[in-house]
């Protein structure tokens, strides 16, 4: 019997930051336990789990994390999708539950990328010696560099500036004060990896990467994990009230991957995608954009963030900029976006981004956000995009118990 | 990969996608039921169910639909370099923006760029590779 709703039941996420002395199995058990016992249950009551990591996909961490923390022979999906990965893992996990092959479940998500440096790039070797044509575009040399860039700051600043060919109105400096803001919002959160507030004169003289993306406009590359107890409402409601009480619904889970456009394959096209899982979630959901009270969306780079206001509808199409002029999307404007920090600032540990944002969404559904409480919140939307790309998106509400 | 013989030195085009002649220009794959474009070699095609492709030049002019600066890259590539994609009358086009400073003050999104090569420097055995990219068509007064 398929499952009528899905609850997160419990969810904890790590500082992130650097961890020199814990591996990603110490990182993804203590998120998985500090989840369990938030929700108030052990290992073993989960029946599916699922472990998002990019970096160490193939190593079987699924099942490491469980030697530590409870081997109960149930089914483990390790999952790898570029920066979507966490949000897999979760939808995975959501998936089971729907099909009702599971009632409770455990997704964690966990990186070490601490001093990574630029991720992507490079991704061919000097041939050297003769001119030797290779690969799928027959080409004699390494790509990156000659046409066009594989980094990601690169990609992203591409990104952002498509917009202004689209609509104007951008500039390096508003590109700026996005990263402004979402710095500012670190400020509050003590699991951010930075919490220093940068002015935006140090923002834009900081080191320029990838124009009109400087340092700090630039998601961090951190360790991390965040793990979430999934069940389903039946379950839910056979458990303390005061478990139902904390319990936060998910009301849409969709993924989806990049559809066929003219150009696509030549520039990542994140903005389709993106607009699609939108749209799904929110019929899923039965809300609509209006209906949020705050958002935390893949401010992979500050270029990033803008074109997210409009993929997932927060604005009118092609107001962006207005949007963030009008000062909505600051932790006191009329839909927060990012009050966590953002990648930016609370950092971007790959495979534990897509638990982490929904760990502070419904952390503020709970009521339990401390100094960054976002007051009365109780719709909220989770977004992640990978390259490649795949998006996933999650929408979460508040308890009616 | 076509190759030329010209004054004694065979050249060598930076991809397969890149014809040196008669004149310099890119050549897609067009799919032949959808006329979707690809640059790189096909197993089929990604917007319909077609398996067929036919040879079409692109245009060697266009205009910058976005760009970046790149000042932090992968070891061995030289920095600052302006990657883009290149609206080439409907197909987009991945290649740096070159001949110009690179600075926000010369390349912005809109400016009308033509196809340019350039010599990559000579291999063991004497050939010489040639990369492309765009450069500003510039706009006499």
């Amino acid at each position: 019997m398929s499952a009528d709703s899905v609850w997160v039941l419990g969810i904890h996420m790590t500082k992130f930051g650097k961890h020199k002395d814990k591996d990603l199995t110490d990182l993804g058990s203590e998120a998985i336990l500090g989840a369990l016992a938030d929700g108030g249950v052990t290992m073993s009551q989960m029946q599916v789990m699922a472990c998002g990591n990019l970096i160490a996909a193939g190593t079987g961490l699924g099942q490491q994390v469980q030697k530590q923390v409870g081997q109960f022979g149930i089914p483990v999906y390790n999952v790898s999708n570029a920066c979507a990965t966490g949000a897999t893992a979760l939808r995975t996990v959501i998936m089971a539950i729907k099909a009702g092959e599971a009632d409770m479940g455990v997704a964690v998500g966990v990186e070490k990328l601490s001093g990574a440096g630029l991720l992507a790039g490079g991704s061919r070797a000097e041939s050297g010696g003769s001119w030797q044509p290779q690969g799928r575009y027959g080409a004699v040399a390494p790509l990156d560099g000659l046409v066009g860039t594989e980094t990601m700051p690169g990609v992203f600043a591409q990104v952002g500036l498509e917009y202004e060919h689209e609509y104007g109105g951008t500039s390096a400096k508003l590109f700026a004060q996005i990263s402004e803001k979402n710095h500012f919002h670190s400020t509050l959160n003590p699991l951010a990896a930075y919490q220093k507030r940068f002015s935006l004169d140090e923002i834009l003289n900081d080191i320029m990467i990838s124009y009109p993306n400087t340092r700090p406009m630039c998601s961090a590359n951190t360790d991390g994990a965040a793990a979430a107890i999934i069940v389903s409402g039946e379950k839910l409601a056979t458990l303390d009230p005061e478990q139902r009480r904390r319990a936060v619904k998910i009301s849409a889970s969709v993924l989806t991957t990049d559809p066929y456009e003219e150009g696509c394959q030549v520039l990542p096209n994140v903005n389709t995608l993106t607009r699609n899982a939108a749209k799904t979630a929110y019929e899923q959901a039965g809300v609509s954009p209006a209906d949020l009270n705050l958002v935390e969306l893949h401010d992979c780079f500050a270029t990033a963030e803008l074109v997210h206001y409009d993929n997932l509808m927060l604005c009118e199409p092609g107001g962006a900029v207005d949007f963030f002029e009008s000062g909505a999307p600051w932790r006191d404007g009329r839909l927060p976006v990012n009050v966590s920090g953002g990648l930016q600032s609370k950092g971007h540990p790959i495979g534990a981004t897509g638990v982490a944002n929904v760990y502070e969404v419904a952390t503020h559904l709970r009521g339990e956000a401390g100094p960054r409480q976002i007051e009365g919140a109780r719709v909220g939307l989770a977004h992640v995009i990978g390259l490649g790309s795949a998006c996933g998106i999650h929408v979460l509400e508040k308890s009616a118990v | 990969m076509t190759a030329e013989v010209g004054t004694g030195t065979a050249k060598v085009p930076l991809v397969s996608y890149l014809h040196l002649t008669p004149a310099p220009h890119l050549v897609a794959q067009e799919c032949t039921s959808c006329r979707a474009r690809y640059f790189d070699r096909r197993n089929a095609c990604a917007a319909c169910p077609g398996t067929e492709f036919r040879a079409v030049d692109v245009d060697t002019e266009g205009t910058v639909r976005t760009f970046s600066i790149v000042f932090m890259a992968a070891p061995g590539v030289k920095v600052p370099f302006v990657p883009a994609i290149v609206d080439c009358d409907g197909t987009q086009v991945r290649a740096n923006i070159i001949n110009v400073p690179a600075d926000p003050e010369h390349v912005h999104v809109g400016l009308p760029v033509r196809l340019a090569v350039y010599s990559l420097g000579t291999d063991s055995v004497g050939a010489e590779a040639i990369g492309f990219g765009f450069e500003p068509i510039k706009q006499e007064d």
